[in-house]
């Protein structure tokens, strides 16, 4: 690891006004992907901002039909959530199936979804569940937050400072995971509410995406019969040493009717 | 950059100047000369660092030195009540032949600890098998070591640790 400046700002103005400053400043969280990274020396910043003494970014709250979960707040402590499970319980159960429990005691929200990782969990929920995006200079709704490969609608020093997902009538999350690295092969998102179906493939592609033919099938009729004929093309999915395009355009479908099934249990 | 990081270390109050960059683990290992925390990859993933830092399980090799900043940190070093006397989990690895080279078993046991207490000292095998997939073992195979877990749970709570 190369060396940096380390900050620990008490407040969120505060960690803004260091980010500004500087030419290669990086915002942490949990570090579960930074430290890696830069231990890896794949990453070079001059300055390490660390986000983990704000303690306007922990937390869970309920407001109104939203639960409203803080940017720093872990992954542990979002699975273990009274409020999590009573509201969303497939949010609850993908958080406590990221990675291992020390991971999950270190590992944020906020680091996760403004990381983008092409396998990480969190954003199939963010995208199913289409919840909206708080940051220290305004909201971004879920559609059109994921950009591409690790990219997000972030702009330079912009911090995310809590994530707001609707209650729905139903929802659950498949995930396939990788059995070295636990990271999803392919997580399916289904979530049904009054405004209609989503379903958020993560792992798949080079970023979350949505399949609109399945969400019109189930919004005619939320059974994983509805979806079984469904096919994926694997045009442009992601090909590697765990699995080809192939594989992956299958596991789309087998996780995404596992999905409904359970979201119908 | 040099910082100055003070934090408790099985019970002890420990200070000293770090790099930023400077993990805990080695810090515990370089600075402190406690050498039972391991380090058995470069990607977060074998759980032979893992320490206890504010009760909770972490991989030190993923945390700065700095991170941990007036926090109470528990390393094998100091889960054993006494020389003579091990603590309930070390003495049901010992009892299961949960360890064949060692190299695992600091964070083994510290992994196990927490997933005990945090389980209120009700365990199945499914669920220690689940807890465990942060740590890597290359010698055991894994069986034993989920044994000595299953026995250790109970060892605990009757010793109230
Ligand atoms: C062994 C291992 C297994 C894992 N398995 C999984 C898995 O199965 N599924 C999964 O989804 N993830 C997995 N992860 C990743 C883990 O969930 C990380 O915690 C997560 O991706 C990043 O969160 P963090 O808080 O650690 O972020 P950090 O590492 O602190 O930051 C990640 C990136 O986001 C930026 N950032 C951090 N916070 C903010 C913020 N508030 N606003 C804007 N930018 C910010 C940082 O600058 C950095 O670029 C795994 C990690 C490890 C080490
Ligand atoms: S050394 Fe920390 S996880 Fe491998
Ligand atoms: S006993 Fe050798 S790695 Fe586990």
């Amino acid at each position: 690891m190369y060396d940096f400046t380390y900050h620990r700002p008490k407040t969120l103005a505060d960690a803004v006004n260091l980010l500004k400053g500087k030419d290669e400043a990086r915002p942490m969280s949990g570090g579960m992907t930074l430290i890696p990274t830069l231990k890896q020396r794949l990453a070079r910043p001059s300055d390490v901002i660390d986000l983990g003494g704000l303690k306007e970014l922990a937390g869970i709250k309920v407001e109104g039909n939203n639960v409203v979960i803080g940017g720093m707040t872990r992954h542990a402590d979002v699975a273990s959530s009274a409020d999590v499970k009573a509201a969303i319980p497939a949010l609850a159960h993908l958080a406590g199936h990221i990675g291992d429990p020390q991971v999950r005691n270190r590992g944020t929200i906020g680091g996760s979804v403004a990381n983008n990782d092409p396998a990480a969990d969190y954003p199939a929920a963010v995208l199913a569940l289409g919840a909206t995006v708080t940051t220290n200079t305004g909201k971004h709704a879920a559609d059109g937050f994921f950009k591409g490969l690790f990219e997000t609608a972030l702009g330079e020093g912009e911090l995310i400072t809590s994530i707001s997902f609707p209650k729905v009538e139903k929802a659950a999350y498949m995930k396939f995971p990788n059995p070295a690295s636990r990271y999803a092969m392919v997580g399916v998102f289904v979530a049904k509410s009054a405004s209609g179906v989503r379903v958020a493939v993560t792992g798949a592609g080079s970023c979350v995406f949505r399949v609109k033919a399945m969400e019109d099938a189930l919004a005619k009729d939320f059974s994983s019969a509805a979806i079984k004929d469904i096919k994926i093309p694997a045009d442009g999915l992601n090909s590697d040493i765990h699995g080809s395009a192939e594989y992956r355009a299958h596991l789309v479908g087998v996780m995404a009717r596992r999905a409904v099934d359970a979201a119908n249990k | 950059m040099t910082i100055n990081v003070a934090m408790t270390v099985n019970g002890k109050a420990v200070s000293g100047k770090v790099e930023a960059r400077t993990l805990l683990v080695q810090f515990l290992r370089e600075h402190l000369g406690m050498t039972g925390t391991h380090v058995g990859c470069d990607t977060s993933q074998c759980g032979a660092c893992v320490v206890h830092v504010d009760g909770k399980s972490i991989k030190s090799c993923t945390l700065l030195a700095v991170q941990a900043e007036g926090t109470k940190v528990l390393t094998i070093e100091g889960v054993a009540e006494s020389a003579e006397k091990l603590h309930p989990m070390q003495e049901a690895f010992r009892e299961n032949h949960a360890l064949q080279c060692g190299f695992c078993t600091p964070g083994m046991v510290m992994s196990a600890i927490d997933m005990v207490k945090r389980h209120n000292y009700q365990l199945d095998e499914t669920t220690v098998r689940r807890e465990l997939e942060g740590n890597l073992c290359r010698c055991t195979g894994y069986h034993n070591i989920v044994k000595a877990i299953l026995a250790a749970a109970p060892a605990m709570k009757s010793a109230g640790v």
